[in-house]
């Protein structure tokens, strides 16, 4: 019973602030009126669903969010574990640590903080980038209109921010795997890259699928200050940048459209449930039980 | 044993090649934006940035300072946000997580799949907006800055796998010698879980120190405004005020004697500088925090 009680603040906690929006998702089928409240609004079928055939823009952004997306789950373990193996191998103690200590520094900063640093870089009259490019005689460059170059400054700001913490993840999951298999790797005479085949990565790719599929999970979700605060919200740049999350909080703020806000989000959630389901579901197959989330 | 050969050497050098020049891909970034904020305005607009400043001037923080209410204010705020949030969010965490990591525990099941939950299901963004602005009220308060974002599963989680590597034994015996749960889980768990809350307590922090959309979302009273969002506000207007200076004519020649690049970055320095000097203390808890979580979650 003490047990319970325990548990009680997190439970009301998330009730309130988890749940009660869950059950608010029923917005999705009704025309909301302030006044009438959010179970007083009459209901209107699947009307808010509308504009998912009526325009091409929630594709366009699913597209945006999905592509960027698959690009950070396929690219940051490859390159996190590169580097966690490598801190392993170079096995000075000192070192490693210094090495952390610099690589998480990007996770630290907010996307307020990052757009600012991107601006020192990118802009048009007194940017880094533009200084550097007319040494070698090219025109200075207007970045924050230069449409094409973002989908690549976006990828470059998000690996930047995230692989340092996913390198200490690796790293510790590497330091977890027992030093006798590399020893008798070792006495088999296996050398430094078989060993990384055939101990290393087998040992780590639990971790590795794990974190694929929480990433496969939050597919459909863009993590918005990168994409808002960024291209430090210009207009030209929408396009290249408009993720769902954007458009949620554009149908939010801007056109005050509840119901259709809410419907996106319900497509959202929905979707990335599916995928989690079906990605751990072919993970325990494909491993015959072994690895998955759940 | 492993030989040491000339190849192995070269490995090694390579390997050290690749991660130090990540890790300057990492620092000098923000170097670069200290060094912009202690250069003197006029010559970065003449010659532009650089790496070291040209000419050293403080002149960008004496014009922060000149009128420090604002961003004291929001210093405030967030400072006070992030306590409450870290300090209430590590508490209330623990303390489901230390049932929760019981064997013994009968509705261990259920509750865990109410937090795990969340994880993989949300109302989405608008219903919690009408959640937090018409059930709940919150609009415009200092709660709403931290109250829904200081619980998540995933730190949750993290605590449980930590607490489950406690011997279960310690538990029984105090039981055995009549211990109180709560008492168990303040006098014996907490303090053998030190590295976990320390990772628990940093993330949260974090989160809540860096947050702007809380902000952005339900704050319009300007004494509630939070760092990040004050900063990205003033990003906001001093844009606005570049674009439009050819159309407001006189507005140039005021832009001028403004440390406007300069200060952008001493901004991005003063939000950014508090947690650079707290995270190295966190750092020697943070590796073994995350290990045992993400290794057994």
């Amino acid at each position: 019973m003490e047990l319970l009680l325990l548990c009680i603040p997190v439970i009301v906690v998330l009730f309130l602030f988890n749940y009660l929006p869950m059950a608010g998702i029923v917005m999705a089928f009704k025309d909301f009126k302030p006044l009438d409240g959010i179970w007083g609004s009459p209901w209107i079928g699947m009307k808010n669903f509308e504009f998912f055939v009526r325009s091409d823009l929630i594709w366009n952004v699913t597209f945006n969010t999905v592509m960027y997306n698959l690009a950070f789950i396929l690219l940051t373990p490859i390159i996190s574990v590169g580097f966690a193996v490598m801190l392993n191998e170079t096995g000075n103690r000192v070192m490693v640590k210094a090495y952390q200590t610099l690589f998480f520094l990007p996770y630290f900063l907010s996307w307020v903080v990052v757009s600012i640093i991107f601006y020192a870089f990118l802009s048009t009259e007194n940017g880094l980038i533009n200084s550097a490019i007319a040494v070698i005689g090219i025109e200075p460059v207007s970045w924050y209109s230069e449409i094409g170059a973002w989908p690549y400054i976006i990828l470059f700001a998000g690996l930047w921010n995230q692989i340092g913490y996913n390198t200490i993840i690796y790293y510790a999951g590497l330091m977890a795997i027992d030093p006798a298999l590399y020893e008798a790797a070792a006495i088999d005479g296996a050398g430094r890259w078989q060993r990384f085949l055939h101990v290393t990565l087998p040992m780590l790719s639990n971790l590795v699928v794990v974190m694929m599929i929480l990433g496969i999970g939050k597919i459909f979700f863009a993590d918005f200050g990168l994409f808002y605060q960024l291209p430090l919200q210009s207009g030209t740049l929408l396009p290249a940048v408009d993720v769902i999350n954007y458009f949620t909080y554009r149908a939010l703020m801007q056109l005050g459209d509840y119901g259709m806000g809410t419907a996106i989000g319900l497509y959202q959630s929905v979707m990335g449930l599916i995928l989690v389901l079906v990605t751990n579901w072919l993970s325990r197959k494909v491993t015959k039980g072994e690895q998955g989330l759940f | 044993m492993i030989e040491k050969t000339g190849k192995d050497v070269l490995v090694k050098v390579l390997m050290h090649g690749v991660l130090v020049g990540f890790a300057l891909f990492c620092i000098v970034p923000m170097l670069v934006v200290i060094s912009i904020s202690l250069s003197d305005e006029k010559d970065l607009l003449i010659n532009g940035y650089s790496l070291f400043p040209r000419i050293f001037s403080s002149g960008a923080y004496d014009y922060i300072l000149t009128s420090p209410n604002a961003l004291l204010n929001a210093y405030g705020v967030t400072i006070l946000s992030t306590i409450l949030g870290t300090v209430f969010g590590v508490l209330f965490m623990s303390m489901a997580a230390f049932p929760l990591s019981r064997p013994d525990f009968r509705y261990k099941g259920w509750i865990t799949f109410y937090v795990f939950f969340t994880m993989l299901f949300s109302g989405g963004l608008v219903p919690t907006y009408l959640v937090v602005t018409q059930v709940l009220q919150l609009q415009d308060t200092l709660w709403v800055l931290f109250l829904p974002v200081f619980i998540s599963a995933w730190n949750v989680i993290l605590l449980i796998s930590f607490f489950r590597s406690i011997p279960f034994e310690m538990v029984e015996s105090a039981k055995i010698d009549g211990a109180s749960e709560v008492t168990i889980y303040w006098k014996i768990v907490l303090p053998m879980s030190k590295p976990a809350l320390a990772t628990v307590a940093l993330l949260v922090a974090l989160r809540l120190w860096n947050e702007w959309f809380t902000s952005m979302l339900y704050i319009r009273e300007q004494s509630l405004v939070s760092l990040q969002f004050w900063m990205q506000r003033v990003m906001q207007n001093m844009q606005f005020l570049l674009m439009n200076q050819d159309v407001m004519g006189g507005g140039a020649a005021l832009l001028g004697d403004l440390p406007n690049e300069s200060a952008r970055m001493a901004m991005a320095v003063l939000a950014a500088g508090p947690m650079m000097f707290v995270f190295p203390f966190f750092q020697k808890y943070f590796a073994k925090g995350l290990m045992v979580g993400s290794v057994k979650g």
